[in-house]
């Protein structure tokens, strides 16, 4: 769908020969056909993973009525509720765009939970030397040095992949434990405040340093700048010669390469671009919600930025709603697992379980005819609507 | 040295045997796991969910020891749970357009969830352990000692990465697994059904995989907790790069791994106590290390199946 428009566009550029146009009715019709098979496969899944889920609950002898009562009344139910979702959603926004950006170029990035803790150690290591400076100043140093750690840590990644050929995935995943060990050693060694005893963290910032919540919300900035990354990541992937190049490259690296794409460069700095958003989140939860860096860090918001991409089948624009739902599912845990005396793993498998389905339900795009204009049968509207489907990567 | 302050007589002798024990006791996880993943690799696919199913295999194993009364009642377990693990992989993967590295990420965090869900009851008990067979009873040093205190899962790791050397050049088998693996068109041509056997590949892998794990909570560390695997999973399919594909080497592979992960623990009990984190982090750096080593940007490395696009 989107490759469609882009290859149209290109085809005009040069002065080719453009396929015959279908009529705009139709085209209007063939859009929403393939919009909608995109909203609706993923939303299937969906359902079908929290029936399943259901199925299993009450295996377990659990009510499942109960249990999306509870989901609704914890995530979203009331205005506390819902505040407290989408204060889970702001750092998911961020590790889910460092899934879904190096995801253009065909790579599987998992290491966001590494960039995340090291970006909010960056954060809290420079707040200590600048405390007494003023509040923007320090607030502004925190961001850019979570940002660069962020993306130096991933930005390797896809440098070894560009230039050695390893294999991302493993590698983020291994870098991501390493940044853990780091963050560890560091918050219990060189950067320790003396007085946190029992739970070792780095000194607690300045509170001109502290970022506080979005004018009448109860939820911090992080979710307004998150929304925004969202925004641009959108435009750098979907409007620009870059997000193109981008995309050139994740389908055909040899044919990249042909038409003088710097593919290297492409991968380094997508992968920089999604370790530096990820780090800002760890510098938001820094700043924002724990005052200093320490173990909470590492509450494994990069492992759901997975699931959320995948589940918005990597597009910026459907992140947001889908890392409030998962924002929002999180966020009840707590309750669930007072009211139904479940261990709070019952979350994972759930989220688990509708990655699976996720995935399964990629293998169902351009299956059916009521999504598929080239389908459809109208010979000369056929002429201008090509197949869809192109395979997320 | 005599300015030196080391406990007993050994001094660094003692860290020495000390990595030397912790390799054979913290490999063999890593040992099975990579036999697993090189067979499945072998056949064309890649199971990045091993670590998922290690996890699985370490708690389904726990509980039916603690259940039974029967360690290897619990390895037989985990094998059975690990296999399925295996099968829902590879039946998934045989639909069009489902990318396998991502759907390892997917099993990954489901089977660890299943494991945490059902484990919850199991961390408190106590499981009987696998035995081991002491080989160092002739010396009279404690150290020596512990060091060739052996399992015998380790010994079957060792044979079974003999026997997986031998069959996949010589059985039919192993013939048919490496033409799949290498060229779908060959093998579709030959007659073989290429996705049964990658299912089955991929089941057996999670079979081993599973056994990987039964290891973890039923000898060392020998209980069960949710950090029991830490991503040793995913340690163990990078090592089957390095070690090329070849079950031979995923047994010196695993040795090397385990000695890596034995050293933090070996300084620690000789009173290093410094950087206890960055040396718990060294089988991560030294994986990392390898793959870079054994990574080329140019072509397929020598050994690699030809249908194993993500490998390279």
């Amino acid at each position: 769908m989107v490759a469609d428009t882009a290859t149209t566009d290109a085809a005009s550029a040069d002065g080719a020969v453009a396929a015959p146009r279908a009529p705009a009715g139709l085209q209007l019709r063939a859009w929403a056909a393939r919009r909608a098979e995109a909203a609706i496969i993923p939303l299937g899944a969906l359902a079908l993973g929290l029936g399943l889920f259901s199925l299993f609950l009450a295996s377990l002898g659990k009510s499942p009525a109960a249990f999306l009562d509870l989901v609704y009344r914890g995530g979203f139910g009331s205005s506390f509720a819902l505040q407290n979702s989408l204060q889970r959603a702001a750092p998911l926004l961020f590790a889910a765009l460092c899934v879904a950006l190096p995801a253009r170029l065909g790579l599987v990035v998992i290491g966001g939970e590494g960039a995340i803790v090291l970006g909010g150690l960056a954060a809290a290591a420079v707040a200590t030397p600048l405390s007494g400076a003023p509040g923007s100043l320090g607030i502004a140093l925190m961001a850019l040095a979570a940002l660069l750690a962020g993306a130096l840590w991933l930005g390797a990644v896809g440098a070894l992949r560009a230039w050695r050929g390893v294999n991302e995935t493993i590698a983020s995943l291994l870098m991501s434990y390493i940044a853990i060990a780091l963050a560890n050693h560091l918050i219990e060694g060189w950067l320790r405040d003396p007085g946190s005893l029992n739970k070792p963290s780095t000194r607690t910032l300045d509170e001109a340093f502290r970022i506080g919540p979005l004018p009448g919300l109860e939820v911090h900035w992080g979710l307004a700048v998150g929304l925004v990354a969202c925004l641009l990541a959108w435009v750098l992937t979907e409007r620009t010669t870059l997000g193109f190049a981008a995309r050139i490259a994740g389908g055909n690296v040899r044919a990249a390469q042909i038409q003088g794409l710097p593919v290297g460069r492409l991968i380094t700095g997508f992968t920089a671009l999604g370790g530096a958003l990820a780090a800002l989140a760890g510098f938001f939860e820094v700043a924002a919600v724990h005052g200093n860096a320490n173990g909470s860090l590492v509450a494994g918001y990069g492992y759901t930025g997975i699931l959320i991409a995948f589940l918005a089948r990597q597009n910026p624009l459907a992140i947001p709603p889908v890392a409030f739902l998962l924002g929002g599912i999180e966020a009840s845990s707590g309750l669930i697992q007072r009211r139904l005396h479940v261990p709070d793993a019952t979350i994972l498998v759930l989220e688990g379980l509708l990655f699976l389905l996720v995935l399964m339900g990629e293998t169902l795009y351009g299956r059916f005819k009521v999504f598929s204009p080239h389908l459809w049968g109208d010979k000369q509207a056929a002429a201008g609507l090509k197949p869809s489907g192109a395979p997320a990567p | 040295m005599s300015g030196l302050d080391l406990p007993g007589d050994l001094g660094l002798w003692s860290v020495l045997l000390a990595v030397i024990g912790g390799a054979i006791r913290v490999s063999t996880p890593f040992l099975f796991v990579s036999l697993g993943e090189t067979i499945t690799e072998r056949s064309g696919r890649i199971n990045l969910g091993l670590e998922g199913t290690l996890v699985f295999g370490a708690m389904s194993a726990y509980a039916t020891a603690v259940l039974t009364g029967s360690a290897w009642a619990g390895v037989a377990v985990a094998g059975l749970a690990g296999g399925l693990f295996g099968l829902l992989h590879g039946w998934i993967c045989r639909l069009p357009r489902v990318n396998d590295v991502a759907l390892g990420i997917a099993l990954m965090l489901f089977g660890s969830g299943l494991a945490f869900l059902f484990g919850k009851a199991f961390i408190q008990p106590s499981a009987p352990q696998l035995p081991a067979i002491p080989f160092g009873s002739w010396s009279d040093l404690a150290q020596v000692r512990a060091a060739l205190q052996i399992n015998v899962l380790f010994l079957i790791g060792a044979a079974l990465s003999v026997f997986l050397w031998w069959a996949l050049r010589n059985t039919r088998i192993g013939l048919v697994v490496r033409i799949v693996g290498d060229s779908t068109d060959a093998a579709r041509a030959m007659g073989y059904d290429v996705d049964r056997v990658r299912l089955l590949a991929t089941g057996a892998g999670g079979v081993l995989a599973g056994i990987g794990g039964a290891y973890l909570s039923l000898y060392y560390p020998g209980s069960w907790n949710e950090g029991i695997s830490s991503g040793q999973g995913l340690m163990a399919v990078a090592l089957v790069v390095f070690a090329r594909w070849n079950p031979l080497a995923c047994f010196g592979a695993a040795l090397l791994f385990g000695g890596a992960g034995a050293l933090g623990p070996a300084l620690q009990s000789v009173g290093v106590s410094q950087g206890y984190y960055l040396f718990y982090a060294a089988p991560y750096v030294l994986t990392l290390g390898v793959l870079i080593a054994t990574s080329s940007p140019n072509h397929a490395l020598a050994g690699a199946p030809g249908e194993l696009g993500h490998a390279k």
